[in-house]
């Protein structure tokens, strides 16, 4: 799960990391009280969204008075930001930060997360803070100094200062930095976190060090022990599809061709949208009805992929193991009935009672076309949409 | 012969009494020699009872003393799963398999860690499959999980996969075409696991009843790239190799939590290069698995 910068740095505070001060807004007229409150002559006004690159896409803009504030904060809130990490039509800004300038003097990069290899945490720190850390790590991997953090110790006063001599952080500010880390790491742990970013982390003219901009994602999985977390959900940010499909137990992905997929098995999902692929056409989504594919959740998977215009055809693809084939073909026969299935549909059914399954199909009276493997499914759903 | 586990394991089952564990418990009794080897479950509250016929006891320790068991089976919900694993491996066991999907990943990285100082103060080394995974089968003598019974055969074709499903497509395969499997085994699709593709690939190199293997991955993390450069160097057997997720978007967690694309040495395309280079046969089309074994024979 994600979450804005200013709620990532709200947690930050809370394991006493040093911010910049921040307001979070709605409207211009917040954004302008925001400024008053801050005080100061220079403020920066950012936009809110989840996609990183908001200060190349625009969304990143300081202001030297508070007219410059409201002018700013006209311009942003509202505008479809484009970034490396948005859709091509970008995300709307719905919600600002504005916060107070800072003195920096120098920009560093710092992380942690779950390193699958060694099974501990690792904390990453870099001395080119303020860029994309994947450009770094590509062209001058040297410049990317690693720990790697056993949870039974945590991060030690050697890791800590190991990183921050790395990336070159001045002997005075050495201890704050260290601190900063350990901070980050215990948020990391307590929160659940399955990435914490603070980029740039700054080095301040008299020597302090600050998170200037932060990054926090949250494993789903550990969610239901915070539920002060999951309080800072928002919606708006996340794709309508995903949402209700998440509604019904049902994980799907809105992806850019034009073949449905309804499959159960995540590896399997993702193989027959590959074979779609192999034979021409593109999957318009990835669908996984896991293991209870019942009718109702079938129905719903259906509504939820023909909601997307781009749907011209839908391939249905399970391995009936527990769950039997001619359960799925119920299944499958009923919700073609009540979304009154217009577009062409391939349904190839393996595994326990897969005869059965087959004849009810064949004995629906809709047009069903049914396929014995995975290749044939997707040769026939390319062909019927072509 | 077969890896891990054959007809004459006794296996415990951690959370027997739950639903999905009552369900799976009476198909594995069901399967072939599962009358003998499923024989104790586990749950605190009601130990003295029986499911079954299967003796409860309270704790693992309790129930591998009182039974010789040395594998169990894991279906606690997912808050409870990783003290679940812990007390597999605190009673000593050889083989403990995680069933159990959703365990937050913290709670794994700090099993897991615990498990490796356990090992590396010189304390009997417990082997974790999963979570997040079918389990595992060795045809026509045991099996432990969930994968559907009925579609394996016995034979000489190993089979390690992380996804359950997808598994159970490669193993039907196999069936439909003639060849048999020795084991079939399903890691799982969490991104802090137990064994690994490759733990798996040395034990079926190892297996003498193993002829050949079929090796399928998913985009996400460096797992199936380190099993191939070891099967380069070692491994005497042909292998197939499939990784699903060519289409699959970077930075999309595609269902399970560990098909994440978060580098780029970790996409399907990259792992297939590395897995061609190693002197598997790969294949991007998944249906013909079986078939491009056949002839590797």
């Amino acid at each position: 799960m994600k979450i804005h910068e200013y709620q990532a740095k709200e947690i930050l505070r809370k394991y006493g990391v040093v911010t910049p001060r921040g307001i979070p807004c709605f409207s211009v007229e917040e954004a302008v009280k925001a400024a008053e409150e801050l005080g100061g002559s220079i403020w920066v006004v950012k936009a809110q969204i989840h996609a990183g690159g908001r200060g190349k896409g625009g969304g990143v803009k300081l202001a030297r008075s508070k007219d410059e504030v409201r002018k700013i904060a006209g311009e942003i809130l509202g505008m479809q930001l484009v970034t490396h990490q948005t859709s091509p039509e970008g995300q709307k800004v719905r919600r600002l930060m504005i916060e107070e300038g800072a003195d920096i003097k120098k920009e560093y990069y710092v992380a942690a997360l779950t390193d699958r290899a060694t099974q501990k945490v690792a904390m990453m720190a870099s001395s080119e803070g303020g860029m994309d850390i994947e450009e770094v790590a590509h062209n001058t991997p040297e410049k990317i100094i690693k720990v790697f953090v056993d949870p039974a110790t945590g991060l030690t006063d050697t890791q800590g200062l190991e990183l921050a001599r790395g990336i070159g952080v001045p002997e005075g500010s050495l201890d704050k930095a260290v601190d900063t880390f350990k901070k980050l790491y215990t948020c990391y742990m307590e929160t659940d976190a399955s990435l914490a970013e603070i980029n740039p982390l700054i080095l301040e003219g008299n020597g302090n060090i600050k998170a200037l901009d932060a990054k926090v994602n949250f494993d789903p999985n550990a969610l239901f022990r915070h539920p002060d977390i999951v309080a800072y959900r928002d919606l708006d940010e996340e794709d309508p599809a995903e949402i209700e499909a998440s509604k019904f137990d049902l994980a799907y992905i809105s992806l850019d061709g034009n073949i449905g997929c309804l499959v159960n098995g995540a590896g399997l999902a993702m193989a027959t949208m590959d074979t779609i692929k192999l034979f021409g056409a593109e999957p318009a989504n990835f669908l996984d009805v896991g293991g209870g594919a019942t009718t109702e959740k079938v129905t719903e998977a259906f509504k939820i992929m023909l909601k997307n215009p781009a749907v011209k055809g839908i391939l249905v693809n399970i391995f009936g193991g527990i769950m039997k084939c001619d359960t799925i073909a119920n299944g499958v026969v009923a919700a073609a009935r009540e979304v009154k299935l217009a577009v062409p549909l391939v349904v190839r059914m393996k595994g326990t009672n897969e005869d059965l399954g087959k004849k009810i199909l064949a004995d629906s009276g809709l047009p069903i076309i049914s396929a014995d493997t995975m290749a044939e499914a997707a040769q026939k759903i390319v062909a019927a949409v072509a | 012969m077969s890896i891990y586990i054959n007809k004459d394991t006794k296996v415990i089952t951690q959370g027997i009494t739950g639903k999905t564990g009552q369900f799976h418990t009476e198909k594995c009794q069901e399967y072939a020699n599962g009358k003998n080897c499923f024989v104790a479950g586990v749950n605190p509250k009601k130990a003295g009872e029986s499911i079954f016929n299967i003796p409860i006891y309270g704790t693992v320790k309790e129930a591998a003393a009182q039974t010789g068991a040395t594998v169990s089976v894991i279906y606690v919900p997912p808050a409870g799963a990783a003290a679940a694993i812990w007390e597999a491996v605190e009673a000593d066991l050889d083989l403990a398999i995680c069933i159990t999907e959703g365990i937050p990943v913290r709670d794994m990285l700090e099993v897991r860690n615990k498990m490796k100082a356990k090992e590396a103060a010189g304390g009997k080394r417990t082997l974790l499959l999963g979570p997040n995974c079918p389990g595992l089968i060795t045809p026509d003598e045991i099996k432990i999980g969930i994968m559907p019974g009925h579609i394996h055969r016995k034979g000489r074709i190993g089979v390690v996969s992380r996804s359950g499903t997808l598994t159970y497509e490669a193993v039907a395969q196999l069936t439909e075409i003639g060849l048999g499997q020795s084991s079939a085994v399903g890691i799982g699709g969490d991104p802090i696991n137990g064994l690994k593709h490759i733990d798996v690939m040395k034990a079926f190199n190892d297996d003498p009843d193993t002829d050949a293997v079929i090796m399928i991955g998913e985009i996400g993390g460096p797992d199936e790239a380190e099993a191939a450069l070891w099967c380069k160097a070692n491994m005497k057997k042909p292998i197939v190799g499939f990784i699903a997720g060519v289409t699959a978007p970077a930075g999309k967690r595609m269902g399970h939590a560990g098909a994440l694309i978060s580098g780029g040495a970790d996409t399907a395309d990259a792992k297939l290069a590395i897995m061609e280079e190693c002197g598997f046969k790969v294949t991007r089309n998944p249906s013909e698995m079986a078939k491009l074994l056949k002839a590797l024979l």
